[in-house]
């Protein structure tokens, strides 16, 4: 009922340009510096993981970089990163949209005759299917690059083994899967989080707890969705 | 004109509408009071399409809201202006561009036209100079006046107003009544105000319609309110010792 309110024509195409520019900087651009820190992190940890499970010779050095890359790509960025933004992204729509019910601004859109889901959500989705492919690029590029940079830096294997590490094996279907997945992702966390927002009912506490709810909500679905697709591509 | 005909409306087992039949006149401003609880904003919300009537219609001069579909709706509803109990101003826009909002989705007007409008509104409610103000940094009463301004912006036929003094000091109370009372005859609008403020009552009520438990439990004006026989208006109006004063005092 609420989506088939929110996928209908914009009011005026001007307006939704606008709030659709101001969401992906809200949603993408202030995600930016979380995402290039965890992505960093990670991929150094899994760098040095891998090389302290290798204890064996004839496991060659290149695994490392390959496990780092097929890590970063296969999952950490793809499903880690929008669990982490369903908890930043997610429980700010909702409280948002949320305190909008409860303050009654949504009725005031509603009386005013203009489609208060259109005009809320309908931007926050687009801009999410938008900018959440770019920001799981960014998280893959810098998880390997990480990965590399101290594999190197604490002497656990030459570069050259860790550029053919990355390389080998590579299949680029497996980035489109996981982009695919990455908006999929995207399109439940403003989805499910809007939701709650939008059918908030009550004061404060209840924004809270609608926030609770959509960011809970949001990382089982994302689960729930990433198995399915997982199965359904990749095997 | 607003006419409601038999309105029912529950949530339930609920009835919290019974048989609802008023007429909100041009050029009035039409108070419906009553207890909390009585089902007056219920009704306000189900006039306004908020909330869908179980049964019965709600006319806006004699077009029938209650059969319309979504679009239909949606041209009526741009001839309604609202003020909101908490103002219900957008939070992320200044003053100027929440008076400009329903300009800016409905109408065909240039920026310029726009910004005059605009400025013609808060200059109507007294509120020059507070454009670039976000509604956090002024005042209750100032943000009600805002309401205000963006209810008449697109010169609205009916304008509704859910209890606009609450929260509001007795004086800043009697301005907005006053602003309420003068803007209905200065452009001939249908005012239709919910409140259980007495002092409103009387500051500004030309019809005014009291619920009880669900019903229309009395329809009068002002001065017939004061003089009523009615066990449970009385109850209700002379609940205060200012209110039981003044009965005295027109004895």
């Amino acid at each position: 009922m609420l989506m088939s309110s929110v996928f209908r024509k914009p009011e005026k195409w001007k307006l939704f340009f606008r709030a659709t520019i101001q969401e992906i900087d809200k949603i993408g651009v202030q995600s930016l510096g979380i995402v290039a820190l965890l992505s960093l992190f990670m991929g150094a940890v899994i760098c040095i993981q891998t090389a302290a499970n290798i204890d064996s010779g004839w496991i060659p050095l290149y695994t490392i970089g390959f496990t780092v890359r097929q890590t970063m790509i296969l999952e950490f960025a793809p499903t880690i990163i929008p669990v982490i933004m369903a908890g930043k992204v997610g429980s700010n729509i909702s409280s948002e949209i949320g305190t909008m019910r409860i303050s009654e601004q949504i009725d005031a859109l509603d009386i005013m005759g203009v489609n208060s889901a259109n005009f809320l959500i309908l931007p926050k989705i687009v801009a999410a299917l938008f900018i959440f492919p770019f920001l799981i690029i960014c998280a893959m590029f810098l998880g390997v690059t990480a990965g590399g940079i101290i594999g190197v830096a604490a002497d656990l294997l030459a570069i050259e083994d860790f550029e053919v590490g990355i390389q080998y094996d590579f299949k680029p279907y497996q980035v489109i899967y996981s982009l695919f997945k990455t908006v999929v992702f995207a399109f439940i966390i403003v989805s499910v989080s809007a939701y709650h927002g939008y059918f908030t009912k009550g004061g404060a506490l209840e924004v809270g707890k609608s926030s609770t709810q959509a960011v809970v909500y949001s990382i089982v679905l994302i689960m729930v969705a990433n198995l399915l697709i997982t199965q359904l591509i990749l095997t | 004109m607003i006419e409601i005909k038999g309105v029912n409306k529950s949530f339930g087992t609920q009835h919290v509408l019974n048989d609802i039949n008023v007429v909100f006149e041009t050029g009035k401003v039409n108070f419906i009071i009553g207890r909390s609880g009585s089902g007056k904003s219920v009704m306000t919300k189900c006039v306004v399409g908020l909330l869908e009537v179980d049964t019965g219609e709600v006319l806006f001069n004699d077009r029938n809201f209650t059969k319309m579909n979504t679009r239909e709706r949606k041209s009526i509803r741009q001839e309604i202006g609202m003020l909101f109990q908490g103002s219900a101003l957008f939070d992320s826009l200044t003053v100027e561009e929440n008076v400009k909002f329903p300009l800016t989705m409905f109408s065909n007007m240039t920026a310029k036209e726009m910004t005059a409008r605009v400025n013609f509104c808060l200059e109507r409610v007294e509120l020059t100079g507070s454009n670039s103000k976000f509604p956090s940094e002024i005042s209750g009463g100032m943000q009600k006046r805002v309401g205000i301004a963006r209810a008449i912006a697109m010169n609205p036929k009916y304008l509704f107003c859910d209890e606009p003094n609450s929260g509001l000091d007795p004086q800043t109370s009697i301005v907005i009544d006053k602003l309420i009372k003068e803007i209905t005859y200065e452009y001939n609008m249908t005012t239709v105000v919910v409140s259980h403020d007495m002092n409103s009552v009387i500051e500004a009520g030309d019809r005014i319609n009291f619920v009880n438990e669900g019903h229309i439990w009395w329809k009068g004006d002002k001065a017939e309110i004061l003089r009523s026989s009615n066990n449970e208006l009385n109850e209700f109006v002379y609940a205060s010792e200012f209110m039981r004063v003044v009965k005295e005092n027109i004895r």
